[in-house]
């Protein structure tokens, strides 16, 4: 089953030039997909039309269901209280503590407290941040922090989870440590998308690789044969099939 | 209930900011006030004045009692006429003696002429109607004239003209200037919350519902600024009162209106700024 998909998407910035042109792909249930490219190559670009930051200005893109083109600012919210979104800089709140921090985004759809209670330890544990949840963020490592984002980005149970280069301000300890959980939560059922630069992580797995170049998808490992290879970043071997 | 919590959490969170804004909103507030207090006693001054105006309508000599009596009904249903009194020669003999006092002795009993002393409504005052009023009155047989100080009065009604026109002006000039102020500070107040909307945002709040505590959080503000407004022009006017002159402060509902004035600022002000900052992210 798709849970997202691009036709044809094109994205122009009025002063910006073309972020985008020409995208088409699906993610489908239960998918893991690391989408890289170097900077401006339109990775964050792909998620933010995900998560309907962005609109196309051509083409479209579905998200269960929901057209980015005629979602209404209504639909944009219940398509996000479906997805969970993680980011480089973790944006946590600094004043809260990390329970908080999660408890926000249930908070803001309107939960039960005693249901907010409940969650939020689950998925305290599930980052195996169970002890710390009375932490304010500048208390805790940038991998702990990271988790913290992670935690807030599941308690909605998404069935996708978006994380714009969630590792890029991880030393190498905590990059395993974060990407390991994303694997975990992905082997629990949620889809991943996740925009990285860095390639080790790409080739120590098989997963699907989206790689994009000034604005251009120019290989799906998902895809055979692949589309224009690029001659750049990723080695032959990222051509497999998603294991998931 | 969380919009609640949310929005008098920001005032435990950020002291400071919120401080600043019904410090902010209430010093806006105060220099508008005292300009109000400035206002209202330069109208009631003025109203004073003009409650004075006076048509005098004098009796001809030999007119019988009988008929200016009869006369007095009729003036009295004039739409624009308060009251009408009879003022005999013998009163006005003794008016004139109290007023004119070391030259009280200047005028012999009976020289001075009887009258119908005639007061307006509020409102028509102006030297058109006194004028109007003047004329029906000297249409009657046993007038013999007509006196309102016409320069006096069409003198006070220039002067109530400006006065209103000046303060109407100053006024809206203040009140722009204030709400500029307090939009600008919550704007950055609202501003220093971005992260706070954007994560709301991107966890799937709905406009209206990031909107709430950000606007209950400046309606807070507003009414605390519009009290503290409100007690700093009453010490003001009470200051001023004691060791000065006399001052009237604004009755119930002017100050009612003050605050009331404040709290709308402060919510409007929080509306547009989250506004504006939902459509910036």
């Amino acid at each position: 089953m798709s849970l997202v998909r691009f036709l044809n998407v094109a994205k122009e910035y009025p002063r910006g030039g073309v972020a985008l042109s020409h995208a088409s792909f699906q993610l489908h249930k239960g998918e893991f997909a690391f989408l890289t490219g170097p900077s401006g190559s339109g990775k964050s670009t792909i998620l933010k039309l995900i998560y309907m930051e962005e609109r196309p200005t051509a083409g479209d893109v579905w998200v269960s269901g929901v057209s980015a083109r005629d979602a209404s600012r209504k639909e944009v919210s219940m398509v996000r209280r479906h997805l969970g979104i993680v980011f480089q800089d973790f944006r946590l709140l600094e004043d809260r503590s990390a329970e908080a921090n999660i408890a926000f985004a249930l908070e803001v759809t309107g939960t039960p407290a005693d249901m907010i209670r409940q969650r939020v330890g689950r998925v305290l544990t599930q980052v195996g941040l169970a002890s710390k949840g009375t932490a304010l963020p500048r208390e805790l490592s940038g991998g702990e922090q990271q988790r913290i984002a992670i935690a807030r980005a599941l308690v909605n149970d998404p069935f996708v989870l978006i994380a714009d280069e969630p590792t890029g301000n991880l030393d190498e300890r905590a990059t395993r440590g974060v990407f390991q959980l994303l694997r975990d939560i992905n082997t629990a059922g949620t889809a991943v998308i996740m925009a990285t630069h860095d390639l080790d992580l790409i080739r120590r797995t098989e997963y699907r690789t989206i790689e994009l170049n000034h604005g251009r998808l120019v290989y799906d490992s998902a895809e055979a044969p692949p589309v224009e290879k690029a001659p750049s970043a990723v080695s032959p071997s990222h051509h497999d099939e998603n294991p998931i | 209930m969380m919009v609640i919590r949310e929005a008098f959490s920001a005032f435990r969170r950020a002291p400071l900011l919120s401080v600043l804004g019904v410090v902010t909103i209430a010093f806006s507030l105060f220099a508008f006030g005292l300009f109000g207090l400035v206002a209202v006693n330069i109208r009631d001054a003025l109203q004073t004045i003009e409650n004075r105006v006076e048509i005098r309508a004098f009796i001809a000599d030999g007119t019988p009692v009988e008929a200016s009596s009869a006369a007095m009904g009729d003036i009295h249903a004039f739409p624009e006429v308060l009251s009408v009194t009879y003022v005999s020669q013998d009163d006005a003999y003794a008016r004139a003696r109290k007023e004119l006092g070391e030259f009280s002795d200047v005028f012999e009993p009976g020289v001075l002429p009887a009258s119908l002393d005639i007061k307006l409504k509020p409102g028509y005052r102006d030297p058109t109607t006194v004028q109007a009023v003047a004329n029906r009155l000297k249409s009657y047989d046993f007038v013999d004239d007509v006196r309102y100080g016409e320069d006096w009065v069409a003198k006070l009604y220039r002067l109530r003209t400006i006065a209103t026109l000046v303060g109407t002006g100053l006024g809206v000039a203040f009140a722009a200037v204030a709400v500029i102020i307090i939009g600008a500070t919550i704007r950055i107040m609202v501003m220093a919350r971005a992260r706070e909307i954007e994560i709301m945002r991107l966890v799937g709040a709905t406009n209206g519902f990031i909107r709430m505590p950000f606007v209950l959080e400046g309606f807070i503000q507003g009414v605390m600024g519009g009290l503290l407004a409100l007690g700093l022009t009453w010490a003001t006017s009470t200051a001023i009162s004691h060791s000065f002159m006399r001052t009237e402060f604004f009755d119930p509902a002017l100050a009612t209106a003050g605050v009331i004035g404040g709290a709308v600022i402060g919510l409007l002000g929080s509306t547009f700024a989250v506004g504006r900052q939902l459509r910036r992210l």
